[in-house]
């Protein structure tokens, strides 16, 4: 046992550091405001090797694995949640769909661009009629000599305007459903029949766009897809296994400057004669808030090193999404009230870190999603098997 | 005890929850996306005599009593907190402060048009200083002549720019405390008063927040709200309104509880997963149960208070229960309902979105849930003769 961070976690997490309050901190509002993430702020985190963190190097990444791309998350969604969506979804699901399992040649024509930032990520699963229940998707690919013929369309989806290629579900055998049916496919946008609908206009997270993604006869080369044929929702399960636990880590550093923030609130505001650090109302929040965040920190981190050291995380990794989700709601509610009538003003940061919050009890499997899974695994081990 | 509605109730209840589906709902998301008042709402509601629903008839009110004041603000709460929390202001705290302790010609001179919605209410208690700790407020008003001068600024005011008159507590005495404010009248374009911009803020995007700035201001000493017998004694009037506020808040937040758990049923039952509608799913048939039985507990505490108002009884604690636990009840209800939405409740698509950021007002504003929470307990302890300061 060693919770000490070594030397070039500790080098990553400053970089990552000066960059996120350098770069990003000043603009965080305007992001919100414009609805956009300026190009300019994702091309200065491609050139810090920010877009393909946990990929080893020879795949154009920076090699830092999960516990990197951890510190990574936490320090970027600590002061820009759009920007730190954007990444998740380009790393976190996007990019890493094709890393678990895609073949040399996919990784050679598209990792490594989606690593080095010449190319931006997405994942593509949810449906209309296939949220929390992604085995319901519709999505078809049918066989066409050499290629895929895709047909349907996918809403909700990250980057689903802003990216270059994106890893897809569709259906290649109805009648085997998600067992061997479902197959997953790098398809790019470039692609004739491969266009956007919708853009959602949300409560926050609005810097990072939330689309829908329209296949009309969109012609894909049987290279392209991700494994094998058959098999694509085993390789969406895992990526999105690696993609709760980086949630996690995001949650961990917005709870942390919730909580910072709270500290220097407390302090400089004077009611009744003294700071408002004196009320035990005002310190039990803190306490709370400084209890759970240390709680996740263990959890995240913990999990980081399971995944890096290649033992079983599945459940761990919904567990740091879910409680992560929640204990970054509850700080930034107590951060809102501890900072009053100030905390609902959009000219103070605290009222975007609230609405940028809610969507982590949602996206990429709400915490009704995780408690399934977490209960399904202790149940499995009991020879239990439980349905959604 | 007899928990019926009696016919006349029965009657307001669908009046009002025809008006506020009729004409409120249907503009609630433009006003939160054009962060603008619904002047057009309020004309209306004022030719029905909405906006002075619990005053005498004699003084341009509907005397519907405070039960069918609540059942009003709970139907328009309903549909737009927005709505509601400017009519609220309006009637519960500034018109109420003239109510309450007006003299008899400030009643037929301010309170009248107030209550006929000629004119909208504002009350200025809040400064950068004195928020929760509302007692140390620094503006001033020196008297001068038969004028009073104001200086300083109050900020977060609601309906600041839409009102044409304002409730606003001044010094009047700098060494006493809360026992040295005055309540003024102060009439829109007085000179020396100007109202800043509107706040931009996470919800309630309908509701016109400004500050107002005091400058030299000069006011009749015939405006101190009560008369001369009244200086000095605006706290006690700012406190006896809110008391009304909070019950008029509370009741707001049961009407956004109600709105939200009805929306969240509607779509836990047409919304598919898993082969079925996910109101077969047990962890949201948890969250309908929670919200119906929190909101049944809140539904007859708002009544149960207002009926004590109605009785001419004494009603502070209750007050700040009602506040409490209708902000804390509405804030989870809220909540679980976005959840049950899943992503579409984060979209602008579905109104759970706008009544999530509306309704994390309602532990802040006229009082936080702490000030409640002190409130009850100063109370409760000041029975055992132990007097706690906040």
């Amino acid at each position: 046992m060693d919770f000490t961070f070594p030397k070039e976690y500790q080098l990553l997490r400053r970089m990552v550091r000066e960059f996120a309050q350098n770069e990003a901190a000043p603009i965080a509002r305007e992001i919100d405001e414009q609805k956009e993430v300026p190009r300019a702020l994702i091309d200065k985190a491609a050139q810090l090797g920010l877009l393909g963190v946990p990929f080893p190097q020879k795949y154009g990444g920076m090699g830092a694995g999960e516990t990197g791309y951890c510190i990574v998350m936490e320090e970027l969604n600590k002061v820009c949640g759009s920007l730190a969506v954007i990444i998740g979804g380009h790393i976190g699901i996007g990019a890493t769909a094709i890393y678990l399992d895609g073949s040399e040649e996919l990784k050679e024509k598209y990792l490594k661009p989606l690593a080095r930032g010449e190319l931006i990520g997405a994942f593509a699963l949810t449906e209309p009629g296939a949220g929390s229940d992604a085995g319901a998707i519709r999505t078809r690919a049918e066989r066409d000599r050499d290629d895929y013929i895709l047909n349907g369309s996918k809403i909700f989806i990250t980057n689903g305007k802003l990216s270059d290629v994106v890893s897809l579900l569709a259906v290649t055998d109805p009648s085997l459903g998600v067992r061997g049916g479902v197959t997953a496919f790098v398809v790019e946008k470039a692609f004739p029949g491969f266009s956007t609908g919708t853009e959602e206009d949300k409560m926050g997270i609005r810097g990072s766009d939330t689309t829908e993604l329209i296949l009309e006869n969109c012609r894909v080369p049987k290279e392209n897809v991700i494994g094998e044929v058959g098999l694509g929702f085993v390789t969406f399960m895992k990526t999105l296994d690696l993609g709760r636990l980086s949630l996690g880590a995001a949650c961990l550093g917005a709870a942390q400057l919730a909580l910072e923030a709270s500290v220097k609130w407390a302090k400089m505001r004077h009611l009744f004669g003294k700071p408002i650090a004196h009320k035990q109302s005002i310190q039990f929040m803190i306490a709370d808030m400084a209890t759970e965040i240390e709680a996740l920190r263990s959890l995240v981190y913990r999990t980081a090193w399971l995944v890096d050291t290649g033992q079983p995380f599945s459940r761990e990794a919904a567990m740091c999404k879910l409680y992560g989700s929640e204990v970054l709601h509850r700080c930034v509610d107590r951060a809102v009230q501890i900072h009053g009538g100030m905390g609902y003003m959009r000219d103070y940061f605290i009222e975007l870190m609230y609405r940028d919050a809610r969507i982590t009890e949602i996206f990429e499997g709400t915490s009704e999603i995780q408690r399934y899974v977490i209960a399904s695994d202790i149940f499995r081990q009991e020879g239990v098997r439980i349905l959604p | 005890m007899d928990f019926a509605l009696d016919e006349e109730l029965r009657m307001f209840q669908k009046m009002f929850r025809d008006f506020a589906q009729n004409e409120i709902a249907p503009l609630a998301e433009m006003l939160d996306r054009e962060e603008r008042p619904p002047l057009e709402t309020l004309k209306l509601a004022a030719e029905q005599g909405f906006l002075g629903a619990p005053f005498l008839e004699k003084y341009g009110g509907s005397e519907i009593g405070t039960i069918g004041y609540c059942m009003m603000l709970e139907e328009i709460g309903k549909v737009c907190m927005s709505t509601a929390m400017i009519i609220e202001v309006h009637t519960s705290i500034a018109a109420m402060c003239l109510y309450l302790d007006g003299t008899e010609e400030q009643k037929q001179t301010y309170l009248k048009p107030l209550a006929q919605g000629e004119k909208i209410g504002s009350f200025a208690l809040t400064e950068p200083g004195a928020g929760s700790d509302a007692a140390s407020v620094q503006t001033t008003a020196v008297r001068d002549g038969d004028e009073y001068i104001l200086n300083g600024n109050k900020i977060w005011i609601i309906n600041g720019s839409i009102a044409g008159t304002f409730i606003v507590f001044a010094k009047t005495d700098p060494e006493k405390g809360a026992r040295g404010i005055t309540a003024f009248i102060v009439e829109k374009d007085t000179p020396g008063f100007t109202v800043g911009r509107n706040e931009k803020m996470m919800g309630l995007r309908g509701v016109p927040v400004t500050t107002l700035f005091f400058n030299d201001c000069r006011v009749p000493a015939a405006n101190i709200l009560g008369g001369q017998e009244k200086l000095n004694q605006g706290f006690v009037t700012a406190m006896k309104a809110l008391d009304y506020g909070r019950l008029s808040v509370g009741a707001i937040c049961l009407g956004v509880a109600q709105g939200a758990l009805e929306a969240g049923v509607q779509f836990a039952c047409e919304r598919e997963q898993f082969g079925g509608p996910i109101a077969l799913k047990q962890a949201i048939q948890n969250f309908i149960a929670d919200a119906a039985t929190e909101i049944e507990a809140l539904r007859y505490l708002v009544y149960h208070t207002a009926w004590m108002v109605d009785q001419g009884q004494k009603y502070t604690r209750e007050a700040a229960m009602v506040k409490l636990f209708g902000a804390e009840v509405a804030g989870r209800v809220v909540n679980n309902m976005l959840q049950t939405h899943g992503g579409y409740g984060y979209t602008k698509d579905y109104p759970i979105e706008r009544m999530y950021r509306d309704v994390r007002a309602s532990r802040i504003f006229e009082g936080t849930s702490e000030i409640q929470r002190f409130v009850i307990a100063a109370d409760i302890l000041g029975e055992k003769g132990l007097k706690i300061r906040p």
